[in-house]
């Protein structure tokens, strides 16, 4: 770990001490100390600056909205827009609690690509006609209901593919 | 132009207010109306597939209702539903009632048998 111009380099302890994170953010420090041979109190610090330094952003529970019965459903919206105006369509849209990711694309136009949870369709359509559509810059949207998930994950450090 | 006596029917809505048209559920079309004008004006170039999608889903006459507050507009639209229309037979029939409407509005035609 080095640090210069206030930027955290990493090194391969740091990379071993990650990947143990992303598997069981839960364990302790000790746990895994003992696993990479090394004082708890290394990790506990090489952790402590890696927070501040904003490359650990958050702990966070995934949950299975499904088994937890909770009812919704998602949608990934392609909105087409002025390349004028995207960028601000995209800040408007990160500011909404039903958008869960908000990314901007350029293919043949300048697209931004939004994932978006609601209780049900109509209120998925609700929220796009009243709160995206009428954004400025909003030329027209795409939106797919999503059915069925076969994976999601979070983008992971580990080597293996 | 002053709008202060225009019935609120032949305003022009902010952008928030205005009708977006989509086909199906969250596709937008990239057509919205902002007054009654423009809708008309909407209806003929839209695709056919959007005013099926409005119609049937009562948001056409809550549009009407609830922004335009044309109640008595609203009925007739809602009316629409009855006939089953598709196609270019709803698209006509839509806009006959709406530009009838509009007519009454500005004083071209005589008062509506409702009133």
């Amino acid at each position: 770990m080095k640090i210069k111009n206030d930027t955290l380099t990493l090194d391969a302890t740091d990379l071993e001490i990650l990947r143990a994170l992303q598997k069981d953010a839960r364990q302790t420090y000790a746990s895994i100390g003992k696993r990479l041979g090394m004082a708890h109190s290394t990790v506990y610090d090489r952790i402590r600056r890696m927070e501040q330094h904003g490359i650990i952003k958050q702990y966070t529970t995934v949950v299975d909205g499904e088994k937890a019965g909770v009812k919704s459903i998602t949608a990934l919206m392609t909105i087409y827009t002025d390349p004028k105006e995207s960028e601000r369509v995209a800040e408007e849209l990160s500011k909404a609690p039903k958008v869960l990711e908000v990314y901007t694309s350029l293919s043949e136009e300048l697209l931004i690509i939004a994932k978006v949870a609601a209780e049900n369709q109509e209120g998925l359509h609700a929220f796009i006609a009243n709160y995206v559509a009428p954004l400025p810059g909003v030329l027209r949207i795409r939106t797919s209901i999503i059915t069925k998930k076969f994976k999601e994950t979070q983008f992971s450090i580990a080597n293996d593919s | 132009m002053n709008t202060e006596n225009m019935p609120k029917s032949l305003k022009t809505f902010p952008r928030e207010k205005a009708f977006y048209f989509f086909t199906s559920i969250g596709n937008y079309t990239g057509i919205s109306a902002a007054s009654l004008n423009e809708f008309v004006e909407r209806i003929s170039e839209v695709n056919v597939k959007s005013l099926e999608f409005h119609l049937y889903r009562g948001d056409f006459e809550k549009w009407m209702a609830e922004v335009v507050r044309d109640d008595e507009l609203s009925n007739e639209v809602k009316r629409l539903q009855k006939f089953n229309l598709m196609g270019d037979a709803l698209r006509n029939q839509l806009s006959a009632v709406v530009s009838k409407r509009l007519k009454r509005l500005t004083g071209q035609l005589g008062p509506s048998r409702f009133q």
